[in-house]
């Protein structure tokens, strides 16, 4: 069992939790995931590391509450446990000789971005960010990543915070202002990133994105991850999770990941009426108490 | 002792083909003790026996199965267990008629000896009254790792903590088993039975420790530093393939692998009870010839496939299945296309699977394997209509743990070299089972297990 040690609430329906999970923690390196299980018969989820400290033994994740699973999780509370919390999974990001970089993020997408650039400052390379949300009440990490950015845009799809508009049309600004980067991290939404990708392409400069298939085991034993890169079949959870943006099939990606569209409504449905049964009950039972 | 002259094997009580090919309940039922000592007096006892030649374990059969002509089941199952340590399993899943049963002599004029099914009787037996944990020795304060947990590494922790060592197996998966828990559906091996094993293992003294994916979380370097003194290595041959044709990726098409994990060990066949979904649609087809292809092929059957054909590139001769499956997959109603490649998948805008291209194939010249090529005929392809393709063409080896190790060398196919007794090109380190075999059998895995465990042991008292 793993023991959450904190929760947060980040936004509406974004919570982020610090675990404790000493194992992986102690190996934890920016650009790798969990695969977390709350419970006999659940679903293996895989989660980005956020942040850890190898030293206190913690892991922090960031999730959306989307579906069955992350939802049952948002109703956790600090103290509470899971049974299972796997990682570090996927392969590290380096980059041993860059001198400045573009961080790109959109959503939640900012939380996995984050480990990186936090990387990136800590070896003094100049660190330019992006960050983007549909309003500002769901703009995430706004503080952590100013910590780490020589330079940060802050952009909100309604014009609530920041620039009014998507991060993209910043991406944008900057490279036909002429600004250039030894790499671009573009983490977000598949869309984003494809849209992302595509605005780099012209300009040649390398560009990164992290892919989020459905996955099952995380260890490339299933292949229900493959993602088409460059012509070849890969398996995110192994090769990846991060892939040159230049060289993604956003569009297959985006397809497979409507595969169990009609089971995960359905899984959705039956954790909400067991929810609200739960509260009626919890609201009767508060009643009948103030009867007697 | 009375002979049984029946050239028959005596019957073994099973579900009917029209009602379990809805269910996942076990298939086959299981001898009574009437029907054991009947099927026991069928064995001539041979002086020399061809049988136990045949098993690659060498399980002393006519011992065994003389005690169960005798009716004493305490003696047969100590018999077996003197060299198999999990006939529960070897009993229902051993390729019998090309091991132990195909050198039966009693075999040569009518069926062999059931030895499978009197050894699952024997183990079946001893479940049922409550296994005796054995007397152990003295612990040893040693320490050895055992990465995985499939049958190769269940032996090998057992046999060393029967010595004992302290032993922790780590598996990456939230449940140990393997491919006993993750591949090999419940309507043929029982998990009860599996988890049985492990709880034996468990009281033996091994620790298990589950979400442990070795080289990401410890390397075999930290296994080391933490104080082990050796390290098994069996993490099976886990790495699906794909068959490389256009298609591949559409929705509705799985890898055996992660069709049978999502049933079985995330079971999906309980969902919305349980959470991870999968989609079977209504015509499936599967591809390959082997267990895995018959086990993924009868389980779409049981999650509601109306139609299921397992497309096969060679003829029924060649197929590698056990026997028995074959025959309880057409008396289940799945249709054989043999002779049949598919060169491509065909989906619709969606990216849904909505059809299979596939050519007739004809036999050749032998190959390395001493089969008969398949060769493709000209101009004889044709679409099968259908909605779900799963492929079950085979496995690699997992990469994961060989590259985060140092010092172990692999063969030209990138599994871990190891000599007859499991040893690598790393002191310390051993391995058997499919990551050194390749693809093969429970039994095989186990043996290796058991080499293994002897061969640090020996290693383990020199030492000091
Ligand atoms: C490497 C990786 C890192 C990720 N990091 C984060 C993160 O840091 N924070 C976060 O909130 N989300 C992250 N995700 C996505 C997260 O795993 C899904 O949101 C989650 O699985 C949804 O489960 P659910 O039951 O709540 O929703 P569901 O209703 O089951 O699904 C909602 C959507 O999530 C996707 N999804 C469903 N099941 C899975 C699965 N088993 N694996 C992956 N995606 C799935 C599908 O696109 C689906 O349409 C990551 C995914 C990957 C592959
Ligand atoms: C569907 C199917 C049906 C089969 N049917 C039969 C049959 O009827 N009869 C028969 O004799 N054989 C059958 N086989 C073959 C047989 O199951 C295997 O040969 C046998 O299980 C191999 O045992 P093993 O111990 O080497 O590895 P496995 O059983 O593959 O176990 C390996 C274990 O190691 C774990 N692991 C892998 N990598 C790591 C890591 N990095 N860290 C930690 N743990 C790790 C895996 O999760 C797994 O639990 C079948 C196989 C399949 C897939
Ligand atoms: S272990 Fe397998 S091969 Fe050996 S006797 Fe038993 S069933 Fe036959
Ligand atoms: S070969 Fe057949 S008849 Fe002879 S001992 Fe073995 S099982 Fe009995
Ligand atoms: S999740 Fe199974 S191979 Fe990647």
């Amino acid at each position: 069992m793993f023991k959450i040690l904190e929760k947060k609430n980040l936004a509406p329906s974004i919570k982020l939790f610090v675990m404790d999970a000493p194992l992986v923690a102690k190996k934890a390196r920016p650009g790798q995931f969990v695969i977390l299980r709350i419970k006999e018969g659940g679903e293996r989820i895989p989660l980005t590391i956020a942040d850890y400290d190898a030293e206190k033994g913690t892991v922090t994740v960031v999730f959306q509450e989307v579906g069955k699973t992350t939802r049952e999780l948002g109703t956790l509370k600090a103290g509470d446990s899971i049974q299972d919390f796997v990682g570090p999974l996927g392969v590290p990001v380096e980059f041993p000789h860059h001198k400045k970089v573009l961080g790109v993020g959109g959503g939640l997408g900012v939380a996995p971005l984050y480990p990186k650039l936090k990387m990136l400052h800590e070896q003094g390379v100049e660190v330019v960010s992006i960050i983007g949300a549909k309003t500002a009440e769901m703009l995430i990490f706004e503080d952590e990543m100013k910590a780490v950015s020589d330079r940060l845009y802050v952009c909100t799809d309604d014009g609530s915070k920041g620039r009014h508009g998507f991060v993209t049309v910043v991406l944008k600004e900057l490279l036909e202002q002429g600004e250039n980067f030894d790499e671009i991290i573009i983490i977000g939404p598949p869309i984003l990133m494809k849209i992302g990708a595509e605005i780099t392409r012209p300009y040649g400069i390398p560009t990164m994105v992290s892919l989020n298939p459905i996955m099952v085991d995380g260890t490339g034993m299933c292949g229900g991850c493959r993602v088409s890169v460059g012509g070849e079949i890969k398996f995110a959870c192994v090769d990846g999770p991060a892939f040159d943006g230049h060289k993604v099939d956003f569009d297959e990606l985006m397809k497979r990941l409507a595969t169990y569209r009609d089971e995960e409504k359905i899984s959705l449905e039956r954790f909400h009426e067991s929810h609200e049964c739960k509260l009626t009950e919890q609201i009767k039972g508060a009643d009948s108490d103030a009867v007697k | 002792m009375p002979l049984n002259k029946s050239k028959k094997k005596t019957p073994m009580p099973a579900q009917k083909p029209e009602v379990r090919r809805r269910n996942f309940n076990e298939v086959a039922l299981g001898y009574t003790e009437e029907d054991a000592v009947n099927e026991a007096q069928r064995c001539l006892q041979c002086k020399k026996p061809g049988c136990v030649q045949g098993c690659p374990v060498q399980v002393q059969i006519p011992q065994f199965i003389k005690r169960i002509a005798e009716r004493d089941f305490d003696g047969a199952i100590k018999v077996i267990k003197e060299t198999n340590s999990l006939p529960a399993v070897c009993g229902r899943v051993c390729p019998q008629e090309e091991q132990c049963e195909q050198r039966c002599v009693v075999g040569k004029m009518g069926d062999p000896v059931g030895i499978g099914r009197l050894e699952r009787f024997a183990a079946d037996w001893e479940r049922a009254k409550g296994v005796q944990v054995p007397e152990l020795p003295a612990k040893l304060g040693r320490k050895v790792a055992v990465i995985g947990s499939g049958p190769a590494s269940l032996t090998c922790a057992g046999d060393l903590a029967k010595l004992g060592y302290d032993v922790t197996v780590f598996e990456a998966f939230h449940k140990p088993g393997g491919v006993l828990v993750y591949g090999i559906p419940e309507f043929r091996l029982p998990k009860a039975i599996v988890q049985e094993e492990v709880e034996f293992i468990k009281k033996l003294g091994v620790e298990v420790k589950t979400d442990m994916v070795m080289g990401k979380v410890l390397t075999v370097d930290d296994l080391f530093d933490m104080g082990y003194e050796a390290v098994f290595i069996g993490t099976g041959a886990g790495l699906p393939k794909f068959m490389g044709i256009p298609g591949e990726n559409y929705l509705g098409v799985y890898s055996a692998n992660e069709f049978l994990t999502r049933i079985n060990l995330m079971k999906a066949y309980s969902f919305p009870e349980t959470d991870t979904p999968i989609k079977v649609g209504k015509k499936v087809a599967v591809v390959g010839g082997g267990n895995v292809a018959m086990d993924s092929a009868r389980s779409a059957l049981r999650m509601g496939a109306d139609e299921v054909h397992i497309v096969y590139r060679r003829s029924e001769e060649e197929m590698p299945a056990r026997q028995e499956e074959f025959e309880n997959a057409k008396e289940e109603g799945i249709i054989f296309d043999f002779l049949t490649n598919p060169v491509r998948i065909i989906g619709d805008e969606k990216g849904w699977v909505k059809g299979m291209e596939c050519i007739r194939m004809e036999l050749g010249e032998p190959d390395a394997s001493g089969r008969r090529r398949p060769v493709p005929v000209k101009g004889s392809e044709f679409t099968m209509d259908v909605d779900t393709v799963v492929i079950a063409i085979g496995t690699g080896p997992n990469p994961l743990l060989i590259n985060a190790s140092k010092g172990l060398e692999l063969t030209k196919h990138g599994y871990i070299a190891a000599d007859e007794n499991g040893k690598t090109s790393r002191e310390g380190v051993w391995a058997g089972g499919d990551i050194v075999t390749g693809a093969a059998t429970v039994i095989l895995a186990m043996g290796a297990g058991k080499k293994a465990a002897r061969s640090i042991h020996e290693y383990l008292q020199s030492k000091r």
